[in-house]
């Protein structure tokens, strides 16, 4: 295996970076949808349950028939891998955004309205700030399962290591099948190590002192 | 109008008036209205407190000065000006606003939750610093070790002094509180209390303050709103006068039985006699207080830092090494404009069977002992008694 990887080691890197590239990506356009959204659901409440029921549903789509579905909508081609991806990686955000702009004490909310601070500004640097540790729990979920199903979305001719594995899964038996699945399931797992270890340090940079656990 | 400027230059007053006409709260869907055509005017300077039994709408009439809470109808005006006039941020930002256990922002420090207010009104950098600075001062909490801290690092006394002076920052000439010092303990509340009133005797803010508890509302106020259901004005008079003569049963009720025990509660300390007694300064030698202490007959010395604040109350004994240090006590003291009836409370809770009393800035006065309150409750039965014989004698004339 070593000699397998010592062959295909720019190769290798490169996809690692395009595997980790469109993780990133889909989960930072995801994040910012999935705030958004839990901003609109929180303020209506008749909304909830029904973000509530459409995430649960959303979770038990296969990826692969989501994969297929997209591959109906847009085609083969790396946008549809990278709008498959961050549909799931919206999912987690969403419920955890939801959850911790709800935790967040509404007499807090009420005593920043008193002092004559405008909703956008309360939103922005009051229930955010505070909500956001949980929010922040919730991106580092979903960058985790984003790097599974970007593997799936290889299917599709996504970017990353997830090209690798169905090489492998295509040839089973044949010379290299065995060294294609693992080497690509063991970059994934580093890949996504990686970017815990990067969100980990955003989380220090950004959660405020004061409501770190 | 400036009477605000004009009034502030002669009298130190730096409050504006409130004036509430007719007001009227009725939420859809309710048959009685929450609060039912209040008309109050509430002088500058002076605090006013909402007492009432819970759903009188006294947190709903005080929410409405600064529009948390729209009226149906009905006007409100500050300073002669209607409220409605500018926007309600903008009305805000000009109304102080503290509300129960200080209600912190608990991802800002100290600091940064005080600021709020300036910074919305663009002061620039240093001018905040500097006001951040002088108001941890005032509300006696050390900024070079307070500033930096995060709510969760302060005692629950400490994070309402911080909500008071966040209050106070941008210098807004009315204060609504609601509650304030509902989540601490009684000793705390207490000092917390007297702070409240030492700081409004330097600042004469106008302070509307709604509270359930009847005796916050004697000891703070320099008048009473008692409500009944629907924001209706059972009494609003001064607490002398609501003590004195209820007007009517709900509001004798609610104050409770005139007893002289609650008379404790009208007389301040700053009314009977303090007694002096022998201090010490940090840093002086411990041979002199003892010797005067010695010389004046007391077993014990009062210590004061540099700036005359009473820090401890050791006994000779205690009094250890050359020079007096730093006591590490934690001394309770009452201010001056205490009543009676917390200087009692706080005699109870120390060996001295006194209590240190401290005016401005927590600067030393004197101290209030036990014998000091009995010869004052003997004096208020002496005169009710007499107030008796009085009205019986005029009882039998008629």
């Amino acid at each position: 295996m070593w000699d397998f990887i010592r062959e295909r080691q720019d190769q290798l890197l490169y996809n690692a970076f395009q595997h980790f590239s469109l993780v990133m990506q889909a989960v930072l356009v995801a994040s910012v949808l999935a705030v958004l959204l839990a901003v609109v659901i929180v303020r209506y409440s008749w909304l909830q349950g029904l973000a509530n029921a459409l995430s649960a549903i959303g979770l038990t789509i296969p990826a692969l028939a989501l994969v297929g579905v997209m591959l109906a909508l847009t085609g083969i081609q790396p946008i549809s891998a990278f709008v498959a991806v961050a549909f799931y990686a919206l999912l987690p955000v969403l419920r955890n955004a939801v959850v911790g702009l709800q935790g967040v004490d509404p007499t807090l909310v009420e005593s920043a309205r008193g002092m004559g601070m405008s909703p956008l500004a309360v939103l922005w640097r009051v229930r955010l700030p505070l909500a956001w540790p949980v929010i922040h729990a919730g991106v580092r979920t979903s960058t985790q399962m984003a790097m599974g199903i970007a593997a799936i979305a290889a299917y599709i001719l996504g970017p990353g290591l997830g090209g690798y594995i169905f090489t492998g899964l295509a040839q089973i038996g044949g010379a290299n099948a065995v060294n294609y699945a693992l080497v690509a399931t063991l970059g994934i797992v580093l890949v996504a190590l990686v970017a815990d270890v990067l969100l980990l340090l955003l989380g220090r940079l950004t959660i405020s002192k004061g409501i770190r656990a | 109008m400036t009477t605000q400027h004009t009034t502030g230059h002669t009298s130190g007053i730096s409050g504006a008036e409130i004036r509430l006409e007719e007001v009227v709260k009725r939420y859809p869907g309710q048959k009685t209205a929450a609060v039912e055509s209040l008309s109050l005017t509430i002088p500058a300077g002076e605090i006013v407190m909402f007492v009432g039994p819970s759903g009188c709408g006294k947190t709903t009439s005080l929410k409405m000065i600064n529009r948390l809470i729209e009226p149906t109808s009905g006007t409100i005006l500050i300073d002669g000006e209607d409220v409605r006039k500018s926007s309600a941020d903008e009305l805000r930002r000009k109304i102080g606003y503290v509300i129960q256990g200080g209600s912190l922002f608990p991802h800002m420090t100290v600091a940064k939750n005080i600021a709020i207010v300036p910074k919305m009104l663009g002061w620039d950098a240093s001018r905040v610093k500097g006001r951040v600075d002088d108001l941890l001062d005032l509300v006696g909490l050390d900024p070079s070790r307070y500033r930096d801290r995060y709510p969760r690092e302060l005692s629950g006394g400490q994070q309402q002094r911080v909500g008071v002076a966040r209050g106070l920052a941008a210098d807004p000439p009315v204060i609504l509180m609601d509650e304030p010092f509902g989540a601490v303990d009684p000793i705390t509340r207490q000092r917390l209390q007297d702070e409240l009133l030492s700081i409004q005797r330097e600042l004469r803010k106008t302070i509307v303050c709604v509270t359930h508890d009847i005796d916050e509302a004697i000891k703070l106020g320099d008048r009473i709103v008692i409500l009944r259901e629907g924001g209706h004005i059972a009494q609003y008079d001064t607490p002398e006068v609501v003590l004195a003569s209820p007007a009517d049963d709900f509001v004798s009720d609610f104050v409770g039985s005139g007893s002289t025990l609650k008379q404790l509660s009208l007389a301040r300390v700053n009314e009977v006699d303090l007694r002096e007694t022998v201090t010490a300064r940090i840093g002086e030698p411990t041979a002199d207080a003892v010797q005067r202490a010695e010389a004046a007959g007391e077993r014990s010395v009062i210590v004061l830092d540099d700036r005359d604040r009473p820090r401890g109350w050791p006994w000779l004994r205690q009094l250890k090494g050359d020079r007096i240090v730093e006591p590490t006590e934690d001394l309770v003291t009452v201010d001056e404009r205490s009543t009676l009836n917390d200087a009692l409370d706080t005699m109870l809770t120390s060996s001295h069977g006194a209590a240190v009393v401290t005016g401005d800035r927590d600067r030393y006065i004197g101290i209030v002992t036990f014998d000091t309150v009995t010869d004052h409750m003997r004096l208020l039965e002496d005169r009710a008694v007499e107030d008796r014989a009085h009205e019986q004698a005029a009882g039998e004339r008629a």
